[in-house]
């Protein structure tokens, strides 16, 4: 178990220094461009040359990456080059509205999905149908658009909840939870409906197996039967679905920000992509890809505990 | 983004199942309401985006700020947007660049990832674990993410994008490819084609191939969908070409009017709705078209086969029971057991009658598909929930126990005091429980004990069925123990509440020849010294002789045959017994040495 | 019949050829490992086997589950790793041939899997299933089909199986049909792993005698894998039991199911129920007198 945790991190740090050298190049490619903007419309070529030399894109794209990779590991993201902010100033202020929605729409997903999927397989009929459609609905519809309609109805039309802005947990706990209500159901409405149906199909996989007749031969309750050893089985591959939900979640944040007009990690990502700004969308695509890691490793952590043969190897 | 489970597999196993033939594939599919209308939505999308020119005569780029948010009707027929454009030009003509980009997006994919996750899965080695890892890095970002860093690099392009977009799709091609192949190669007849003489080559072609395509298939009609989704999600951000109409696009110019006129949201929305929707439901179809749906999904065969008969064979009744002399344990009478068909049913069981006294060992012999089992499972009330169980009498100690499997009486009876020991002793322990808890758990609901007596008995019984080290077996896992020691297990917890009969279906078929003595002997000790009554189910006569006082003897449904054990053996009646019989090979003759070839070397080791 | 081509239907009678004077198949010192997963030991499926086949000879090989009698098949067949020493057919090592060369082995040595339901491709035609040894090797198809009738001829399935597909049969046919094909390219050694156990009682004794009638007519020699000690007997004209990747005893098929002498042969003989009470009795007896004689010789032994 240790050594597989090891591994998966190991796998988790090369993801992270993969993934920013990647990003790293790519955006050297725009290079004259952003200095260009940066330096202003009007800015003669010595005067975008200079700013170049400023930011230190006339040296070699590894050089750079290794200034930006040593800095970034004693903790310093660097500067923005649009505003002149400190990249980790901005983050650690977007962070949480991030996590607020990205977590609670996990929650969410992680608990309805059981409850819908066990329901499902357990009960068919009309709930069954109706986490079927859910499955269409939640495939089909994209999380922004979910956004866009809660948004409308819930927020301007019935005014039940706030349709734009985000309030501190420190501020006010109740109004925290009421902001980020809807962009939590509209990321995690996806998630649901293929993590409820994915368990719905696992748990009637498990119902089928030999091991399943034994156990009801030996009179359990059905209570037993179902939620000790029928889910306690399908609970893995459901697992793994919600692995791959959450990265969609993580990308889904992008766009739902945007709709509910919160200040987090996505719309910095935004921002920082349309201008080129080098050192915050470094900052911002470690920050995704690490938090996309860490959740996965608990997952993993999960996904071990459930299944002996990882555990007791 | 929303991913769905790979196609073709469940719980991580790809599943092999035949396709259907392709004229019967599109027949079945069209037959299928679902995935007609989800075809005619598609058809209607794809058809509307190409004759985009001829069904309007507005420009999508065309704007006319004096015209902006235009009611419906008129020159507009679904009104103008923020900027005077025409909605439904921009939806038609939306609906090109969402189609071009996400077949893109999906062709970058398949092409990618089906000859990669070919490689990887045949030729395993060095190439597969450098692919499989890269994939797994891939597929742990978020697309989003990687999408705005490339568009931030080379500037808004839609179509660069879905490229890129397909290329973050690809792993998951490459996965699914990859799982099935490597499945498939463990196939016997890979294996016999490889013997044949198959290059790598020819094999991939005509036999992984064909496993591969339907899946593969049913993937990219999602990845068709999700595209649609992502890009939609990017220009939506303002990210995708500038100029081009697109849905996502007039998402994003809905979301700048949503207080003025919300009703622009509705047309980009449903179409990227509809168009996902039916790309999604259209896989699932195609899934069930191909593998028969959720049933055809288990690779299981049915143990029991449709009996056909014709009417005039049938025979007015079953074999007369025989007396009754009041201590019987347990009095079957009339005992049916039906599937529904299509066309009406298929009977497993028919009219079968048997008796079990205390201490007495009653064995049913049979063929697959006799029914055997069934007779069991239905004594046991542990059918399948489709089976329809009947019985003139289904007698347990006085008890009748009705044929309702959930009954009341045969709830309280199973485990308590009617035991089951299953076939195959892997598959029937739940492998995520360690032994004891497996073992514990049914004595302190029916035994009411605690934790401890439980435990301080249930060791007693492992070693009361000879397992060597009860406190190890205890904490293990099933995975953990050999077979035979989990067939013991598997004995161990069905007379751990002291049961007064003993089903046991086939207990030694899946054991080696001398473990099954073992087993054997463990079980007829159990029985003698509990005086317990029990029904065993096998194909080996040896067995029977071994262990069994009477036999009855089952073909197509039906017991053709009861008698005790001595008597069926010396003087077996019924042709079918005699014909059983006869096909043991205990007393062939053992095959001569050949003369001729002079390879009689004696022991070679 | 006469329309099948000549070259498709060879018979190894009496005509001699060079390379017939030895055994057809032998096995020396075979060693088989399989590499351990992370570092772990390899584990050595077969430590040291050697045997021979001659021709039209059926070898029995008898043995538990991981006794390895399934790997020395499969090392014969080129499917499993030879770690160390030699697998010799007509005179020519082949445990180490190249892809090619192995591809051309096809010809004389051929398979047949316990399984018949994974051993034949679901999605092919039985048709499509028997052409396929012959097409590889450039036989046209007319004569190919012409073959494959005379092949479901000789195992005696309808002729008209050819169009259809394999879950249409039962399992004794779906046998069949694995049979027919291995002997398509009229081989001279058909590896058969436990070809019957999957069958049911009477299925089991009717593909054994066709097994049994097709060698006497066309000299095909077997290596018969097989854990059941009454199949081996009526099949075999020698018989040699596996234990622990170790053959332990070689003979006769009436001396080793008979009288014989390695204690765990005769353990396993006495394990298998006779299928009549009295006898079964007897045995039952024997076993456990075996097993006490066993365990206080142990007892012996350790005092």
């Amino acid at each position: 178990m240790i050594s597989f945790l090891t591994r998966r991190l190991l796998s988790g740090v090369v993801l992270v220094a993969v993934i920013s050298a990647l990003t790293f190049v790519l955006m050297s490619m725009t290079g004259t461009d952003t200095a260009r903007n940066l330096a202003g419309a009007t800015a003669t070529a010595q005067q975008v040359a200079q700013k170049k030399t400023e930011l230190g894109l006339d040296r070699p794209v590894a050089a750079q990456y290794t200034d930006w990779l040593g800095s970034a590991l004693r903790g310093d993201l660097g500067r923005s080059w649009a505003g002149g902010d400190s990249v980790a100033a901005s983050l650690s202020d977007k962070l949480p509205v991030t996590l607020s929605i990205v977590i609670g729409g996990l929650l969410l997903s992680a608990i309805l999905s059981v409850l819908l999927g066990v329901g499902a397989a357990v009960r068919g009929g009309l709930l069954d149908r109706a986490v079927q459609l859910l499955a269409v609905i939640g495939f089909a519809v994209p999380s922004f658009l979910m956004a866009l309609v809660l948004a409308l109805f819930v927020g301007v039309r019935w005014r039940m909840l706030p349709a734009t802005g985000y309030t501190a947990f420190s501020e006010s706990p109740s109004l925290w939870l009421q902001s980020i209500i809807l962009p939590s159901v509209s990321l995690a409405v996806g998630a649901i409906a293929a993590t409820a149906q994915q368990i719905r199909s696992a748990m009637a996989d498990v119902l089928r197996l030999d091991y399943v007749r034994t156990l009801r031969s030996r009179g359990l309750s059905s209570r037993s039967l179902l939620l000790r050893h029928a889910l306690r089985n399908a609970a893995p591959s459901a697992l793994t679905v919600l692995t791959l939900q959450f990265i969609g979640l993580v990308g889904g944040a992008v766009v739902v920000e945007k709709v509910f007009g919160l200040a987090g990690i996505g719309s910095l990502a935004n921002t920082a992509a349309s201008n080129g700004d080098t050192p915050l969308l470094m900052g911002v695509v470690v920050v995704m890809v690490a938090l996309v890691v860490v959740v996965n490793l608990l997952l993993d952590v999960a996904q071990g505990w459930l299944n002996p043969k990882v555990r007791v190897a | 983004m929303t991913l769905l489970p790979e196609p073709g597999t469940l719980g991580g196993e790809p599943v092999i199942a035949a396709p259907a033939s392709r004229q019967r594939l599109l027949r079945r599919l069209l037959k299928d309401p679902v995935a007609a209308v989800s075809l005619a939505i598609l058809g209607l999308v794809v058809l509307a985006s190409a004759a985009a020119p001829l069904l309007t005569a507005h420009d999508p780029a065309g704007s006319n700020v004096a015209h902006a948010l235009a009611p419906a009707g008129g020159a507009h027929p679904l009104g103008t947007d923020g900027v005077g454009r025409d909605v439904l030009a921009r939806l038609l003509y939306g609906g090109r660049t969402s189609l071009l980009g996400t077949a893109l997006a999906t062709a970058v994919a398949v092409l990618l990832g089906v000859p990669l996750g070919l490689v990887a899965g045949y030729f395993r080695g060095w190439f597969d674990g450098v692919a499989s890892w890269s994939a797994n890095l891939v597929m742990s970002v978020p697309a989003i993410i990687l999408l705005l860093v490339v568009l931030g690099s080379v500037g808004q392009n839609t179509y660069v994008a879905m490229a890129v977009f397909g290329l973050l799709m690809a792993p998951g091609v490459f996965r699914l490819v990859r799982g099935l192949v490597n499945a498939v190669r463990e196939e016997l007849y890979v294996d016999a084609a490889r013997v044949s003489g198959l290059s790598d080559g020819r094999i991939i072609r005509r036999h992984i191939l064909r496993v591969v395509q339907a899946p593969v298939i049913i993937q990219a009609v999602q990845i068709l969908g999700i595209g649609i989704l992502i890009q939609s999600g990017l220009e939506f951000l303002g990210l995708g070409s500038s100029g081009k109409a697109s849905w996502g696009a007039m998402l994003n110019d809905a979301f700048g009017n949503i207080y003025t006129k919300p009703v622009l949201l509705l047309w980009p929305g449903l179409a990227i709705g509809l168009t996902v929707a039916a790309s999604g439901l259209l896989g699932n179809a195609l899934t069930d078209a191909l593998f028969g749906g959720a049933a055809g999904r288990s690779r299981k065969r049915r143990s029991a086969k449709p009996v056909k008969r014709s009417v005039g064979e049938d025979r007015p009744t079953s074999l007369p029971l025989p007396r009754l002399s009041g201590d019987e344990l347990l009095v079957v009478e009339d005992l049916k057991v039906t599937y529904p068909k299509d066309d009406g049913e298929t009977i497993v069981v028919d009219r079968v009658g048997l008796t079990v006294r205390r201490g007495e060992v009653l064995g049913l012999v049979g063929e697959s598909g006799s029914g055997k089992s069934q007779t069991a499972f239905a004594v046991l009330g542990l059918l399948p929930a489709e089976a329809r169980t009947t019985a003139r009498r289904l007698v347990f100690d006085g008890t009748e126990l009705g044929t309702s499997d959930r009954g009341r009486t045969r709830q309280a009876l199973r485990g308590r005091r009617i035991g089951y020991v299953p076939q195959e002793p892997m598959s029937n322990l739940d492998p995520s429980f360690r032994i004891g808890s497996q073992l514990a758990e049914p004595m302190r609901r029916h035994l009411g004990l605690s934790r401890s007596e439980a435990k301080e008995k249930a060791l007693a019984l492992l070693e009361r069925v000879g397992i060597a080290d009860p406190a190890r077996v205890y904490t293990s896992y099933p995975h953990q123990i050999s077979g035979g020691m989990a067939q013991r297990v598997l004995i161990a917890a069905a007379v751990s509440c002291d049961p007064d009969l003993l089903v046991a279906d086939e207990p030694t078929t899946a054991l080696d020849v001398t473990v099954q003595a073992e087993v054997l002997d463990l079980m007829r000790s159990l029985q003698q010294e509990r005086r317990m009554g029990m029904i065993l189910v096998t194909h080996d006569f040896g067995v029977v002789a071994d262990i069994c006082d009477r036999v009855a003897v089952m073909q197509n449904g039906r017991i053709v045959e009861a008698a005790p054990a001595r008597d069926l053996f010396a003087a077996p009646t019924h042709p079918y017994t005699r014909m059983l019989l006869d096909s043991t090979l205990e007393d062939s003759e053992p095959r001569r040495p050949l003369g001729t070839t002079g390879t009689e070397q004696g022991a070679d080791a | 019949m006469s329309a099948v081509p000549a070259d498709l239907t060879r018979h190894h009678g009496p005509d001699k050829d060079p390379a017939d004077d030895g055994p057809l198949l032998s096995v020396d010192g075979l060693v088989v490992e399989y590499p351990g997963k992370r570092r772990k030991v390899p584990f050595r499926a077969l430590k040291g086997v050697s045997l021979t086949i001659g021709a039209g000879e059926t070898l029995g090989l008898v043995g538990e589950s991981g006794s390895g009698k399934t790997t020395l098949g499969r090392a014969i067949l080129g499917l499993a790793p030879v770690t160390h020493g030699t697998i010799t057919f007509r005179g020519r090592g082949i445990s180490h041939l190249g892809k090619r060369e192995r591809r051309a082995l096809g010809e004389d040595i051929q398979v047949v899997f316990q399984d018949p339901y994974t051993s034949l491709n679901p999605a092919l035609t039985i048709d499509d299933i028997l052409t396929e040894p012959l097409l590889v090797t450039g036989v046209s198809g007319r004569d190919a089909r012409a073959r494959v009738r005379e092949l479901l001829h000789q195992v005696r399935l309808p002729a008209d199986a050819g169009a259809r597909l394999p879950r249409e049969f039962s399992g004794g046919q779906r046998q069949r049909i694995a049979i027919a094909r291995a002997l398509s390219r009229s081989p001279r050694l058909i590896v058969c792993d436990e070809p019957v156990s999957a069958l049911d009682l009477s299925n089991q004794a009717r593909v054994l005698d066709l097994l049994v009638e097709i060698q006497e007519r066309t000299s095909v020699a077997y290596l018969f894998v097989t854990h059941d000690l009454s199949v081996v007997r009526h099949i075999s004209h020698r018989v040699a039991v596996m234990y622990h990747g170790e053959i332990v005893e070689t003979g006769t098929a009436a001396s080793v199911t008979g009288q014989p002498q390695h204690p765990y042969t005769q353990k396993l003989l006495l394990a298998a129920p006779v299928p009549h009470p009295a006898r079964q009795a007897e045995r039952r007896a024997a076993r456990r007198e075996l097993t006490a004689r066993e365990s206080a010789s142990m007892k012996a032994g350790s005092a």
